[in-house]
């Protein structure tokens, strides 16, 4: 009864959606999201992303911007963490899952009984010694659901697989090595029966991969170096890269200086897409190692690169590096977010890409080539994007120097955005992008590698960018390339993004407050001051009672936030990487402490 | 000879060896400019006992400084070579300049091991469980000794550093 009820009501749901975005549609051609990577919604939300697609976009509808106001807790719960809580709530099979940062604990809540009670607890007990090699706070950006079972990693480089009903471990595979200095901070995800896990530690001199598991035997399928020789990076012959730089033999061993590209970088700690129609995934690499540019001359191939690849043998089928020798520390691991749109009249399969360097990348799916990049906030360190060559157009006088302070680079180390993503609505068109408005001073330092420690040689400060609010929530229109509105934040925004068919898109702010906004103006319709900063992914599902929820999970932390999870000293603007002079004021707002909240309209 | 790449472990082995020889070259300039100026004791040991707690049962106490430590603390030559140390051997890259990143600040005045010169010396030879290295098996007691008066030099009153300028002008 009740699924032929809920599927009515799908179907009504789904009439409605398409009637809304039919009107829409003949009015503007709105970019459309690929069927296949983004089924009709089912109210689950089994992936961080939502869906292959990435728009992090809830069909449901019930809250809206009528009845937001009315918006209320209905249960919450207490990770007992006490750092930055990054991870996106799953829900799956009426089951909720959150995984803590380190020590990674995973909590599964029933959410079928009173209060959504604590079904099971999965503890790894990760080495505590990860923790020193962890840049920028000991995260984890989320769990992933798939047929029964619940896939996770933890910081001293495990991935683990859970009977999603019971908690019980199926298997566990170790990836990497702490000594090495690499860590996982990532949020898998399942592709054709297989995890797909990257590696963090581009700050320690790591070289990065890409790794896929069988979601059976969580054995080792393919793995896909950053840097190195085309074996490694799995670059055969039919790997063709739409710009001329990016072909080449064995182009990640010759574009650095010898035997550099073994401590190169080009980790992967962001976020994959999936296309099931062209076969392809599509992930960013992390920067270069270490930052001071000057020991490694060339373009460091593939670091800040974008690769596209068959899921089921790894093999690339082509690349394009945003950032070519890339001075500060630009990675590429940024979300993508799939959709088709018209370009010029003519149909085209892209993807969004918010990119760290500041610049809003639309790329064509199938060939990799660059269809538009155009600066979503202040940008003085670029002062183009080439669509000729497809490699940005340096601004000289914001290139970084040995033992010479450069000032102002805008924006600064951690981006105009950083990790936290973007969400797509289909019914406005547009793409909501929570991100930062910082500069930096920078200076370039000698460094000796020593395994396992910092391989930095950079020292940077940070500061508010113009206008002296550090963070921005922007609207961004891809077909016209521009912005249609911006909010502007106090503090950098290190919270990800929802947006729903009730026509709210909903983020988090540094000091708590968990906001709606209306989805097509800004408008703010409702906020809520949780316990904690806001570094979060925020999710919508529906619950057993057929009604529509919406979960945060609350804690600051994350690089932004270490300030306040680390007990940093504001004193030393060096600090957490250059973040902590700007960030001094965040120890008067907020305090530290993991808390999931869980919210819906009251019940009559 | 035959190719260093032929045999897989012969890159990994190279790699170690050049960083173990990296790090002794920069320890033994280190100690060389020490030695020139002639005012440090070259030491061949750590304190003789040091505790990390503040707990002593049944009337206790923390066992006395060990004298050696009082020789490099506010020494301004143990402090500057342990500032260089300090940078060559990376922990810039998690403390920077004493407020801390992937570790702790050291400027603040709180000290989870105890801030006292050797537990200071101890928590940097042994390593800490929550992600300290241990250097006990790198670097030279000496040179232990002057990173361990470098860190207990950061710790500064509030009104000693200026407040830094937080607005860009691009």
């Amino acid at each position: 009864m009740d699924a032929i009820w809920t599927s009515k009501r799908l179907q009504l749901l789904l009439a409605g959606a398409l009637l809304v975005l039919h009107a829409a549609s003949a009015a503007a051609q709105l970019p459309t999201v690929p069927a296949s990577a983004a089924p009709p919604d089912d109210g689950q939300w089994t992936m961080p992303a939502k869906n292959y697609a990435a728009t992090r976009y809830s069909a449901l509808d019930e809250i809206n911007g009528a009845n937001v106001k009315n918006l209320q807790v209905a249960f919450a719960f207490s990770t007992g963490v006490v750092h930055g809580q990054e991870a996106a709530p799953i829900v799956a099979n009426n089951t909720m899952y959150i995984v803590t940062p380190y020590p990674n604990i995973v909590f599964a809540l029933d959410l079928t009984r009173p209060g959504a009670p604590l079904k099971w607890s999965y503890r790894p007990r990760p080495a505590a010694a990860s923790q020193g090699v962890a840049c920028c706070d000991v995260v984890n950006r989320g769990a992933t659901y798939s047929d029964s079972r619940v896939f996770f990693n933890t910081l001293d480089n495990n991935t683990i697989a859970l009977d999603a009903e019971t908690g019980e471990m199926l298997w566990t595979t170790k990836l990497g090595d702490i000594n090495t200095g690499e860590t996982i901070t990532m949020a898998p995800l399942v592709v054709k029966g297989k995890v797909l896990v990257g590696d963090s530690g581009g700050e320690l001199g790591v070289r990065g991969w890409l790794t896929a598991l069988d979601v059976n035997t969580g054995e080792i399928v393919w793995r896909a170096y950053a840097t190195g020789p085309d074996k490694d990076v799995l670059i055969g012959p039919d790997f063709r890269s739409f710009y001329p730089s990016g072909n080449g033999v064995d182009l990640g061993v010759k574009t650095w200086p010898e035997d550099a590209w073994k401590t190169g970088g080009g980790t992967m700690w962001g976020w994959i897409a999936y296309d099931p129609d062209l076969n392809s995934i599509y992930y960013g690499t992390a920067n270069p190692g270490p930052w001071n540019q000057e020991q490694r001359p060339g373009d460091n191939k593939w670091t800040a690169t974008l690769f596209a690849r068959d899921p089921d043998t790894g093999a690339a089928k082509w690349a394009l590096q945003y950032n070519p020798h890339d001075e500060h520390d630009y990675d590429g691991i940024n979300e993508q977010i799939l959709v088709d749109m018209n370009v010029n009249g003519k149909p085209r399969k892209v993807l969004l890409h918010p990119d760290r360097n500041g610049h809003l990348y639309v790329v064509d799916r199938e060939t990799g080539e660059i269809v538009s990049a155009q600066p979503y906030g202040y940008v003085n360190s670029i002062l183009s994007i080439d669509l000729k060559t497809g490699r940005p157009v340096m601004n000289p006088d914001k290139l970084t120097k040995l033992d010479t302070v450069v000032h102002d680079i805008c924006p600064t180390a951690s981006g105009l955005k950083d990790w936290n993503p973007s969400a797509y609505s289909p019914l406005t068109g547009l793409m909501y992008i929570p991100h930062e408005n910082l500069c930096m001073d920078w200076k370039s330092r000698q460094v000796a590698y020593i395994a396992g420690t910092p391989f930095l040689g950079a020292e940077v400060i940070t500061k508010a960018g113009p206008g002296g609010n550090r963070g921005e929530f922007t609207a961004w229109d891809p077909v016209k390339g521009k912005a249609v509105w911006t909010i502007k934040e106090d503090l950098p925004l290190w919270s990800g993004t929802m947006a729903t068919a009730g026509g709210l898109v909903f983020y988090g702010t540094m000091d708590g407050w968990f906001k709606a906004v209306d989805a097509k103006t800004g408008e703010l319709k409702w906020q809520f001051r949780t316990g904690s900063g806001i570094v979060g992914q925020p999710v919508a599902y529906r619950g057993p009672d057929g009604h529509e929820y919406v979960a945060i999970l609350s804690g600051v932390g994350g690089w932004a936030g270490a300030i306040v999870s680390g007990d940093l000293d504001p004193r030393d603007p060096t600090g957490a990487l250059g973040f902590n002079g700007v960030m001094a004021d965040l120890k008067t707002k907020t305090a530290p402490g993991g808390t999931l909240y869980v919210f819906a309209l009251p019940r009559s | 000879m035959s190719s260093p790449c032929r045999d897989p472990e012969r890159p990994a082995i190279a790699m170690r060896l050049l960083q173990i020889g990296l790090v002794t070259l920069l320890a033994l300039s280190a100690n060389d400019v020490l030695a020139q100026q002639g005012a440090l004791p070259n030491v061949d040991r750590g304190p003789e006992t040091a505790s990390v707690t503040g707990l002593f049962p049944n009337g206790g106490a923390p066992p006395p400084p060990d004298p050696i430590g009082t020789q490099f603390e506010a020494n301004k030559l143990a402090i500057e070579g342990g500032e260089v140390l300090f940078g060559q051997m990376n922990c810039t890259g998690c403390h920077f300049n004493g407020g801390g990143g992937m570790g702790p600040a050291l400027m603040s005045g709180h000290w989870r091991y105890g801030g006292r010169i050797d537990q200071i010396y101890e928590s940097i030879a042994q390593g800490r469980p929550n992600g300290m290295p241990s250097w006990q098996l790198v670097l030279q007691p000496t040179m232990i000794w002057e990173l361990a008066a470098y860190v207990k030099s950061l710790s500064v009153p509030v009104s000693q550093i200026a407040v830094p300028d937080t607005g860009a002008k691009p």
